[in-house]
């Protein structure tokens, strides 16, 4: 009796063992070193920032897959990038240092208020009653859940809505992640044009609780001559990598033909007046 | 029992963790993300069942005819840690993008006394093979239904205002035990 026990559950372990033994040798799945080496390099900070779900998953990607520019780590920067490409042997183009960018301007649209919201200040508390307080779904709640997240504290609430210190904004995009609205967006710092509006909603919708938003005319989809702007998901998106490699020559179009005046400059600059004279177009408008 | 039967009970009935009090480490651990709780129950459907099968098998074609019923428990966690061993190895090679999205619980679940549970119940029921896979699934997939609702509650959570002594675990065991009480209206069904 105590024999057969031991050897059937010696003989039944000594069988898992050299399953387990023989599928290490079958199954035995190739990693590659490099990964390792990548993912040592890049910071560690498992930010998100690239788009991948930690610095594990960016070396993965940066590694196996060729698409995927050395480039993406926002908290490495130039530093990082250059030892990346070095390491997977990809060209390293330049770093595009981004930034958080508000899509909203409620306080220039006089958004009202439906009610007086006295719960917990907290965005995500904020949006999920009601879909929050202003008229608009889409606004700014300003409650700051951004603020917190920052690591460089280059965000601030200021009326009532997030500002973004775009000088000292790594572009990590963890505000973006934890925004309940989607308000924020990562923009380049160099963006030429900027939307500063996200709603989703129809025309009469938008006019009727905000002087500033976009009701989604098209009319800057049309007159791009990058396509760089197009309607996606309900709302207007900029492809900024177009925009900014069609250059100066469009003469900022799309911020001229914006009924809304919600295209606007990046950076705070005033729409120049339009080079009227310099419009060497005669033989299109034969009359 | 018939087979409706016993499915209705496995889930909601005698549900492995809010009625049975089997794998309360992963429903507490697991469930503070639904992307996480859906993931963990998922493995746990997967290897409950691949559990059961395996078992069954030594049980009736092993332990049975030497008369060695009295090592079940020790054989059975011989064979589920092996096995998930092996699925894990398995699916890094044949399957990368379920090992993706299971991968990282799939050793979580070699000590989860919820899949043990259900391989010694499948013998104490004395069900059949397909009886006691069909019993097998439906108590993970009990399992999945409560760790999910629980996700749920505690992303609600996160944005309430909790006193200060309840944060966290505290609240999250008070939740249990309300989604407990609350699952024992079951009772009279089955």
């Amino acid at each position: 009796m105590v024999l057969s026990s031991i050897l059937t559950l010696a003989g039944l372990g000594f069988l898992a063992a050299a399953l387990l033994a023989v599928a290490s040798r079958v199954f035995a799945v190739h990693e590659d070193p490099l990964v390792a080496r990548v993912s040592e390099t890049l910071p560690g900070a498992n930010c998100g920032g690239c788009g991948y779900a930690g610095c594990e998953g960016y070396a993965q990607a940066v590694v196996h897959n060729p698409a995927i520019p050395p480039n993406l780590c926002v908290v490495g920067g130039a530093k990082t990038a250059s030892a990346l490409g070095a390491l997977t042997g990809k060209l390293t183009s330049e770093m595009e240092p981004l930034t958080a960018y508000r899509r909203c301007d409620k306080n220039a649209g006089q958004v009202a208020r439906r009610f007086d919201y006295k719960g917990i200040p907290s965005c995500a508390a904020a949006a999920a009653l009601h879909q929050g307080s202003d008229q608009c779904g889409f606004s700014c709640l300003g409650f700051g859940d951004c603020v917190k997240e920052c690591i460089t504290e280059s965000l601030h609430i200021e009326n009532g809505a997030a500002v973004v210190n775009e000088t000292t904004c790594i572009g990590c995009g963890k505000c973006v992640k934890v925004c309940p609205r989607d308000v924020l967006q990562l923009i380049p710092k160099r963006a030429r044009v900027a939307i500063t509006c996200s709603t989703k909603d129809k025309l009469k919708a938008v006019t009727d609780v905000c002087k500033v938003g976009c009701i989604h005319c098209e009319k800057c989809v049309k007159v791009c001559p990058a396509q760089a702007i197009v309607m996606e998901n309900g709302r207007i998106q900029i492809d900024q990598k177009r925009c900014l490699d069609y250059g100066d020559s469009c003469a900022l179009a799309c911020a001229r033909a914006c009924p809304r005046k919600i295209l606007r400059l990046h950076g705070g600059a005033v729409l120049p007046p339009e080079p009227k004279k310099a419009q060497p177009a005669p033989s299109a408008r034969s009359s | 029992m018939s087979v409706f039967e016993v499915f209705i009970s496995a889930i909601f009935v005698n549900n492995i963790v809010l009625a049975q009090n089997l794998g309360n480490c992963p429903y507490l651990g697991c469930s503070r993300e639904r992307g996480v709780a859906l993931g963990m129950g998922t493995a746990v459907v997967f290897v409950t069942v691949m559990a059961t099968l395996c078992t069954w098998l030594v049980q009736k074609y092993l332990l049975e005819p030497v008369h060695l019923e009295y090592l079940q428990t020790l054989v059975f966690i011989l064979i589920i840690a092996s096995l998930v061993q092996f699925v894990e190895m398995f699916l890094k090679k044949a399957i990368p993008p379920l090992y993706a999205s299971l991968g990282i619980f799939l050793p979580l679940i070699t000590t989860n006394c919820c899949v043990l549970g259900v391989t010694l119940l499948v013998q104490r029921e004395d069900y059949g093979l397909m009886m006691a896979l069909l019993y097998a699934f439906a108590t993970g997939a009990g399992f999945l239904l409560a760790l999910l609702l629980m996700a749920g509650v505690r992303e609600r959570l996160e944005v309430c205002r909790v006193p200060k002594a309840m944060a966290g675990t505290p609240i999250a065991l008070i939740m249990a035990g309300i989604m407990s009480l609350s699952f024992m209206a079951f009772k009279g069904m089955v």
